[in-house]
C-alpha cells in the first residue's frame, strides 16, 4: 500500500513537471514583446527595451526557464507583471476561496447524491422518476444558468443571498454563508445529478448481490445491511465518478467566480490570462497541478479504504 | 492461401452480419424508445433551423438599429430586439448556426484524434499505447475552461480556435472507449481467425473493430458535444468570444445586461441551451439504455425466469411416503403444510413456482430436500427464511418452526430468528461474503447482535470457529478479504458463520455444488462432524444423491414444485417408487459409474 501510493505521488510529480514545463514554454514562445504588452503603444521604444531587460527577458528562454525552476522549487514564482505583487501572495490568498467553494461542492454532492441516489433506488416508482428527471435537467443545464436562476430567485428576488461578492468566514460567518451558498449549489448540481444516478445504480446492483441474502440470513437488520454493507460497496464506483468529475469542477468554479464576483482561483485565472501576465500564469498552473495531483492521491486512497481488491494493485 | 481465405471469406461475413444483426436490432428497439425518438427529432428541428436561418428570417443578425432598442416582441420582430436593436429571434437563429457548428468542430476533432489514437493503440500496442496513456492522463488533468483562457489570451478571441484546442483536450473520452473495446477484441478469435489468413489490418479494424464500438461512439459523441456546447457558452456569456458573431452565450450576455431593463431577453438563449442540452442528454440516455440492453441479453431475467418461471406446477399426483417404522413421538422442529410459493406476473397472472409442500423435520434430523434444478427446493428453502427474491410471496400454508408459524410473524421478529435460530449456508461461496469487509468482521457482526457478546469476546469465538471449521490459520483469515479466499476456504467461513450463534436449524442450498470434487468430500465431512458435535438440525437442498447418502436422514424428493417421494433415505434408497426419483438414480449411475458406496445401499 504503501509504495502504491508513494509510486503514484512520483508519477503525478513527473506528470505536474511536464505539465509545468509545456506551459512555460508554449506561453513564452507565444508571449511576443512583453515590455510593449505591459507598458502599452505609448511607451517609447528606450523604455519598452529597458522594461524587458528589467524581466530578464533578453537571456535565451532554456536558462530562463532553468532559472524559473530553480526558483520555484524554493517556492518563489516572481512577481505580477501588472501589480508586482508576489504571484505566491497573489494565489494563496485567492486558493483559499476557491477551495472552499470547491471542498463545499464536493460534500454537499457526494451527501445530497448519496441521499437521493438511495433513496431513488429503494423507493423506485414516482421518487425515482422525479429524481431521473432531476438528473436529466440537472446535467443538461450549464451550471452558470443554474446560477442565473439562483441569483434571480434567491437573492434579488427573496434578499436570502447576497448575489456578488464574497465574505471570509473569519470575518463574519453570517456573511460567509449568505455569499458561498448559491455558488456551492451552482457548482454541485450538475455533479449531483451524476454521482445520484451512480449511486441510484451501485446499490440496485449491489443489492442484487447474493451475499445481501447471506447477510440478512445471518439476521443482520436491514439499516446495517443498506448503510454499512451496501452504501460501502455503491461507494467505489461513485467516489471515480466524483473523482473524474473534480478537474471540472475546478474549471466551473472559474466561470461561478466571474458570476458572482468572488475573488478566486478564477478571477486571477481570467485577469491574468486576458493581460498576458506570464508569471502569475505559471503559478496558477502549478497551483492547478498540485491540487489535482492532491486529490488523485486523496481518491486513491480512499478508493482503497473502499474496495479492499483495490489495494494489492 | 486460397483456403485460408475462403474460410476467412466464410467466417468474417458470419460475424459482421451477426454483429450487423445485433446493431439493427439496437437501432429497431431505439426506435421504440419514445424520449429518445421525441430527443432525436428535437435535435434535428433545431439543426434544420439553423442550415435553413435565412429561410427563416429576414433580418440581419448583425444590423444595429438605434432607433429600434429593445422593442418587445412582436411589431415586425418575432422575439423583440435586443439592446443594439437587433432582431432576436434572427440572432437565435444564425446564433444556433455558430453555436452548433463550434460544438460539432470540438466533436469531430476530439473523435478523430480519440478514435484514431485509440485503434492504434489499442490494436499495436507497444510504445504507442503507453505514450497515448500518459497524454490522456495529462489532458484530463488539465481544466479546460484555464486552458482556454490561456490560449484565448495568445491567439485572440476566435470561437473556432477555441473549439479545436477544447476538441484535443476531450480527446481522451474517445481514446479511452475505443482503447477499452479495441484491446478487448484484439485477441479475440474472430480477430485471430481473420488476422492469420492474411486479411489486412486496415480491414479488420474497418470490419470487426469499429462495428463493435459505433455505438458507444455516437453516445459519447452526443455527450462530448453537449459538454463543448455548455463551455462555449459560457466563454460567449462571460464576454471572453468572439463579440462579432452572433452566439448563444453572446446573445445571454446582452440579455444579462440587459436584465433590468428587459428580463425577457435572457429568456430565449437560455431555453435554447437548456433545450438543446436536455435533448442531448435524453438521446444520449436512451441510446445508452438501448445499448446495455442489447449487451447483455438480461442474465439476471433468464436466471429469473429459470427459477421462477419455467417449471408451472403441474396437476396434482400424491406424495408418496414411505413408511417409518422409528418415527418419533416429540413434535417435529420444522413443519411445512401446503406450502405455496408464486411470483406475481405483470399480466396479472401468478406463476407458481412451489405449490402444496408439506415437509416435516425433526429435531437433529438432516433432512435431504433433492430434485433437478427449478424443481423449487431453493425457493422452499428461501420461504422458510422469508428470504424469497423480491416479487416472490408465499400464496398459501404455513411454516412452523418451533410452534411458531413463521409466515405469520413480525419481520422484527423474524429477523431476531434469522441467523440466531434458523441459519443459512448458500450456494456460491464467492459471491456470498461481503468483499469490502474482512471476514472477522463478517463473523463477528452476527454474534454481537446475536449473542451479545463484547467485541473481544466474538473476535475469541471467530477464531476457535475458524479452526472449527478447519481453516489452518485462523488469525490470518480473520484479518483477509473475501477475495483473498479459495472457494473451499470461502464456504468454510461461511459454514462457521451459520453455526456461529448456535443455531437450531441449519438451511445448507447446494453447500457443495459450487466447488472442486475433492473439496466436495472435505465440506460434507465437515457438515457431518459439526452435525453430530453440536447436534443440529439440517435441511440441505442438493441435486446430489451422493450428499443424501452421505449425511441424511430423510429424503424429500421434489419435482415441479410438489414433493413426489419422501421417506427414510435408507428406505428411499433401496426401494425408490415414483418414477422421478428413479431417473435421478439413473441419472447418477450413467454419470460416474466409480462411485463405490452407493452399491450396498442400492441393489441393482
Amino acid at each position: 500500500m504503501l509504495t502504491f501510493t508513494v509510486r503514484r505521488l512520483l508519477y503525478g510529480i513527473v506528470l505536474l513537471f511536464v505539465i509545468v514545463t509545456l506551459a512555460y514554454l508554449l506561453l513564452y514562445a507565444a508571449a511576443g514583446n512583453v515590455g510593449r504588452t505591459i507598458l502599452g503603444p505609448t511607451a517609447t521604444q528606450a523604455t519598452v527595451a529597458l522594461k524587458n531587460q528589467q524581466l530578464g527577458l533578453n537571456s535565451p528562454l532554456i536558462s530562463r526557464y532553468f532559472s524559473w525552476l530553480g526558483h520555484a522549487l524554493t517556492g518563489n514564482f516572481g512577481s505580477s507583471w501588472f501589480t508586482n505583487q508576489p504571484v505566491t501572495t497573489a494565489i494563496i490568498t485567492r486558493l483559499q476561496v476557491t477551495l472552499i467553494l470547491v471542498l463545499g461542492a464536493v460534500i454537499v454532492s457526494a451527501v445530497a447524491s448519496a441521499a437521493l441516489g438511495v433513496w431513488a433506488a429503494l423507493r423506485g416508482g414516482w421518487v425515482d422518476r422525479v429524481i431521473q428527471v432531476f438528473s436529466v435537467l440537472g446535467f443538461a443545464i450549464p451550471g452558470f444558468l443554474i446560477a442565473l436562476f439562483l441569483v434571480r430567485i434567491f437573492a434579488l428576488g427573496l434578499h436570502w443571498f447576497k448575489p456578488t461578492g464574497y465574505v471570509p468566514i473569519t470575518y463574519y460567518f453570517g456573511g460567509w454563508i449568505r455569499t458561498v451558498t448559491l455558488p456551492i449549489i451552482a457548482l454541485s448540481i450538475a455533479l449531483v445529478a451524476g454521482i445520484a444516478q451512480q449511486v441510484r445504480s451501485s446499490v440496485i446492483d449491489s443489492l442484487r448481490q447474493d451475499w445481501v441474502r447471506t447477510l440478512r440470513s445471518r439476521g443482520i437488520s436491514e439499516r446495517s445491511v443498506l448503510f454499512k454493507h451496501v452504501l460501502r460497496n455503491a461507494g467505489g464506483p461513485a467516489l471515480s465518478v466524483l473523482a473524474l468529475s473534480f478537474v471540472g469542477l475546478l474549471g466551473g468554479a472559474v466561470i461561478i467566480e466571474q458570476i458572482f464576483g468572488i475573488p478566486g482561483l478564477g478571477q486571477i485565472a481570467v485577469l491574468a490570462t486576458s493581460q498576458g501576465d506570464v508569471p502569475l500564469v505559471m503559478g496558477l498552473v502549478v497551483a492547478i497541478g498540485v491540487i489535482v495531483i492532491v486529490v488523485n492521491l486523496v481518491v486513491d486512497l480512499l478508493q482503497g479504504f473502499l474496495n479492499p481488491k483495490a489495494r494489492i494493485s | 492461401m486460397s483456403e485460408a481465405a475462403v474460410s476467412s471469406g466464410a467466417l468474417a461475413p458470419d460475424i459482421s452480419s451477426d454483429i450487423r444483426a445485433a446493431r439493427s436490432h439496437l437501432a429497431r428497439r431505439f426506435l421504440k424508445n419514445t424520449l429518445g425518438i421525441a430527443a432525436l427529432a428535437v435535435l434535428v428541428l433545431i439543426v434544420l433551423a439553423a442550415i435553413f436561418a435565412p429561410l427563416l428570417t429576414s433580418y440581419d443578425p448583425n444590423a444595429v438599429s438605434v432607433l429600434n432598442i429593445l422593442q418587445g416582441p412582436g411589431a415586425g420582430h418575432l422575439l423583440g430586439t435586443d439592446g443594439a436593436g437587433r432582431d432576436v429571434w434572427a440572432r437565435l437563429l444564425f446564433g444556433a448556426r455558430f453555436t452548433l457548428a463550434g460544438a460539432l468542430l470540438a466533436t469531430v476533432v476530439a473523435a478523430v484524434i480519440g478514435i484514431t489514437s485509440g485503434l492504434v493503440a489499442g490494436y499495436y500496442g507497444k510504445w504507442f499505447e503507453s505514450v497515448s496513456s500518459w497524454v490522456t492522463t495529462l489532458l484530463m488533468a488539465l481544466p479546460g475552461i484555464v486552458v482556454l483562457l490561456a490560449a484565448r489570451a495568445v491567439l485572440g478571441p476566435s470561437l473556432w480556435s477555441v473549439m479545436i484546442i477544447f476538441g484535443v483536450l476531450l480527446a481522451p473520452a474517445f481514446y479511452r472507449l475505443v482503447y477499452a473495446a479495441v484491446s478487448g477484441v484484439r485477441n479475440e478469435l474472430f480477430v485471430d481467425a481473420a488476422r492469420v489468413s492474411g486479411v489486412s489490418d486496415f480491414r479488420i479494424i474497418a470490419r470487426h473493430i469499429l462495428t463493435v464500438v459505433r455505438a458507444p461512439i455516437i453516445l459519447q459523441a452526443s455527450i462530448v458535444f453537449g459538454i463543448a456546447i455548455a463551455v462555449q457558452v459560457g466563454l460567449d456569456f462571460l464576454g471572453f468570444g468572439d463579440q462579432t458573431i452572433p452566439t448563444w452565450g453572446n446573445i445571454l450576455n446582452d440579455g444579462f445586461t440587459n436584465l433590468y431593463r428587459d428580463p425577457q431577453l435572457v429568456i430565449w438563449p437560455g431555453l435554447a441551451i437548456v433545450i438543446t442540452g436536455v435533448a442531448l442528454t435524453l438521446f444520449a440516455n436512451a441510446l445508452r439504455d438501448e445499448l446495455e440492453h442489447s449487451a447483455r441479453p438480461s442474465r439476471r431475467r433468464r436466471a429469473a425466469v429459470a427459477t421462477a418461471a419455467a417449471e408451472p406446477v403441474p396437476p396434482v399426483s400424491n406424495t408418496i411416503v414411505h413408511d417409518e417404522p422409528d418415527t418419533a413421538t416429540e413434535a417435529p422442529l420444522l413443519h411445512i403444510e401446503g406450502l405455496a410459493v408464486g411470483y406475481p406476473q405483470p399480466d396479472g397472472s401468478v406463476t407458481r413456482v412451489v405449490d402444496n409442500v408439506s415437509l416435516n423435520i425433526g429435531r437433529g434430523e438432516v433432512h435431504g430436500l433433492i430434485g433437478e434444478s427449478g424443481s423449487g427446493k431453493t425457493q422452499t428453502a428461501w420461504s422458510v427464511l422469508r428470504l424469497l427474491p423480491s416479487g416472490g410471496e408465499v400464496l398459501e400454508g404455513s411454516i412452523q418452526f418451533d410452534g411458531e408459524d413463521l409466515s405469520k410473524v413480525p419481520s422484527a421478529k423474524m429477523q431476531d430468528i434469522r441467523g440466531g435460530r434458523i441459519a443459512y449456508i448458500p450456494q456460491e461461496p464467492m459471491s456470498n461474503l461481503d468483499p469490502s469487509f474482512t471476514i472477522g468482521s463478517q463473523l463477528t457482526e452476527p454474534m454481537r447482535i446475536k449473542l451479545g457478546v463484547s467485541k473481544a469476546e466474538a473476535r475469541a469465538r471467530a477464531l476457535k470457529l475458524l479452526g472449527q471449521v478447519g481453516i489452518p490459520n485462523p488469525e490470518r483469515t480473520f484479518a483477509s478479504y473475501p477475495h483473498e479466499l479459495s472457494g473451499g476456504m470461502a464456504q468454510r467461513v461461511l459454514i462457521a458463520g451459520a453455526v456461529s450463534c448456535e443455531p437450531d436449524l441449519v438451511i445448507a442450498d447446494e453447500p457443495t455444488t459450487a466447488l472442486d470434487v475433492t473439496i466436495q468430500a472435505e465440506i460434507l465431512d465437515l457438515l457431518r462432524d459439526l452435525q453430530q458435535e453440536l447436534g443440529v438440525t439440517i435441511l440441505i437442498v442438493t441435486h446430489n444423491f451422493g450428499v443424501v447418502a452421505d449425511l441424511c436422514d430423510q429424503v424429500s424428493v421434489m419435482q415441479k414444485g410438489r414433493i413426489v417421494e419422501t421417506g427414510p433415505a435408507r428406505s428411499l434408497f433401496a426401494n425408490p417408487q415414483h418414477p422421478y426419483t428413479r431417473s435421478l438414480f439413473d441419472a447418477i449411475l450413467d454419470e460416474s459409474p466409480a462411485r463405490g458406496p452407493y452399491a450396498e445401499v442400492l441393489p441393482r
